[in-house]
């Protein structure tokens, strides 16, 4: 057993608290981007994620992912995080518990953005609970755990590429399938209602990706630097592919592209960061940047209301990623890892690439088809038209987000108070 | 009396109320209003995706006045707000029948 490193230790610490706040983030990055009058909606289900998936988490997500169980599943040696300390070594392993708990949480969340405007607050609850559990948890287990089948194999993954954004992105196409459109897509007015909340989130997301990248090498050490570097590159060079992208298509660069091409670029450097060179991470990023804007013009020709974008910006952009990975790694960087194609390696590294995001994709699109289905012909995926129309914050929440007139209102009335009032009293 | 009504660009809101404090107009509603004449909209692009916004910003200014000192209004409020490009706005004038001042209950131009 290592000797326990209070350096490695306070990097996988900070990097853990930098990913959780990823997810205010993210929600700050979707809130901006729907109507006004889903915005809370929308903060809403990404806290929810923070709340539950920390408990799904503690209780088995942790065991499915990284106990030993088989190829395909940890089975329940880590249940309820009992028996955690044997497994101490640079780190203590609750400082590994807690910095995967954090991708836990934040995986989900994406998916919040396919479904956006339109999904009921129950069955958004149960859904992400049960697909932690059934499939991100496994999916984890396959590509990180030393047990898992497709960590056997050798796909590379430094940071979830394929876990995290290929997984979530899929399985945010088939549950905005399940859903259905909303009402009045394409050809209503769906303008984001704050662009400047979206770069906020971005800020915030790109601050938050360096602890998902480099705190992903476990330690602060020559591979966590290199994946910083890597991902500030990648993010950086993705910016510049977007806009450059959308002024040759649509004639101006905006501000919603360049925090777009951002996290796509964050979203494709994530599997590659610790396994590239910095000149490897420049093309990846360039490449995510303008894939993923050309991407986003798909939707509408295929008919699917993915409201903002997952699939263009996370399920191409993971792949992306994921299979660059395999021609860009190389040994120079990390000796854990593979020289790719460019760097003489065989394409069977590209091949192992594409099978684990292939097996991840299938596994992922199945399992959150069932778990739609079952939704919908029990609670029902979709609000009402009527709730829709009137916004998801008041009809589900019963708040607002903005209140920019005093006009309206009636006075104050309480549930509370009146209950506080026996009969007797009133007589 | 006279209500004179002006729907102007936004930026042209302090000018306005300077060339009426010139003439001794003091008092004045505004409104943040939206509109278009023939100038139309703009273009919005959100990930490729175009919308076309046909309601421009404006201000609606509202003042009410005795009926000899109209024209010197609307030329104040035209001279103030003009700028000599497309979408500078109209005035437009209508009589009025009764104005109250809530305060003391006057009535007519003592309530102006």
């Amino acid at each position: 057993m290592d000797e326990l490193s209070s350096g490695d230790t306070a990097w996988v610490l900070v990097s853990a608290a930098l990913v959780l706040f990823m997810t205010p983030g993210l929600a700050f990055f979707y809130g901006g981007m729907v109507r006004a009058k889903n915005v809370l909606g929308m903060l809403m289900q990404n806290f929810f994620c923070m709340g539950m998936i920390t408990l799904v988490w503690s209780v088995v997500g942790f065991s499915v992912a990284f106990g030993e169980g088989n190829g395909f599943w940890g089975g329940f040696d880590f249940f309820a995080l009992q028996d955690l300390t044997a497994s101490d070594g640079a780190i203590p392993y609750v400082a590994f518990v807690a910095f995967q708990m954090m991708f836990a949480v934040i995986t989900p969340a994406l998916i919040t953005g396919s479904t956006a405007d339109r999904m009921k607050f129950s069955s958004f609850a149960i859904f992400v609970t049960l697909w932690s559990v059934l499939v991100y948890s496994p999916i984890a287990h396959w590509v990180w755990a030393s047990s898992g089948w497709l960590f056997k194999r050798g796909a590379l993954d430094f940071a979830g590429g394929t876990v995290v954004h290929a997984n979530a992105g899929i399985a945010a196409i088939v549950l905005a399938i399940f859903l259905g459109k909303r009402r009045g897509w394409p050809t209503g007015d769906f303008r984001p209602h704050n662009v400047p909340f979206v770069l906020l989130g971005t800020g915030i997301l790109w601050v938050g990706w360096f602890g998902f990248n480099a705190g992903s090498a476990l330690g602060a050490n020559k591979v966590a630097a290199i994946a910083l570097l890597n991902t500030q590159i990648g993010a950086a060079t993705a910016i510049l592919g977007w806009i450059a992208i959308e002024r040759l298509r649509d004639g101006k660069a905006t501000t919603l592209g360049a925090a777009s091409g951002a996290v796509a670029g964050l979203v494709a450097i994530t599997p590659a960061c610790g396994f590239v060179s910095p000149m490897g991470s420049i093309a990846i990023g360039l490449l995510a940047g303008a894939i993923c804007a050309l991407a986003t013009s798909v939707k509408g020709k295929v008919g699917i209301d993915d409201s903002l974008d997952v699939g263009a910006v996370h399920l191409v952009g993971g792949v992306l990623g994921a299979l660059l990975t395999g021609f860009f790694a190389t040994l120079d960087t990390n000796e854990a890892g593979k020289d790719g194609v460019f760097y003489g390696g065989p394409w069977s590294v590209v091949g192992e690439q594409a099978l684990a995001v292939g097996a991840t994709l299938g596994y992922s699109a199945v399992v959150t088809a069932l778990l739609a289905l079952a939704l919908k012909y029990t609670l029902g995926l979709k609000v009402s038209d009527e709730d829709e129309e009137i916004g998801l914050d008041e009809a589900l929440h019963g708040e607002t987000a903005y209140r920019l007139t005093s006009i309206g209102g009636s006075g104050f009335t309480s549930a509370v108070t009146a209950a506080k009032v026996p009969e007797e009293a009133k007589a | 009396m006279k209500l004179v009504t002006a729907v102007i660009k936004p930026f042209k809101v302090d000018d306005v109320k300077t060339a009426l404090e010139g003439i001794g107009v003091h008092g004045l509603t505004i409104s943040e209003v939206q509109g278009y004449g023939r100038q139309k909209g703009h273009t919005e692009v959100y990930r490729g995706a175009e919308y076309k916004v046909d309601f421009v910003p404006k201000i609606k200014i509202e003042v009410v006045v005795d009926d000899e000192a109209v024209d010197e209004l609307v030329t104040a409020i035209t001279t103030s707000a003009q700028t000599g490009k497309i979408g500078d706005g109209k005035v437009w004038v209508v009589p009025v029948d009764a104005v109250v001042r809530v305060r003391t209950g006057e009535r007519g131009s003592d309530a102006l």
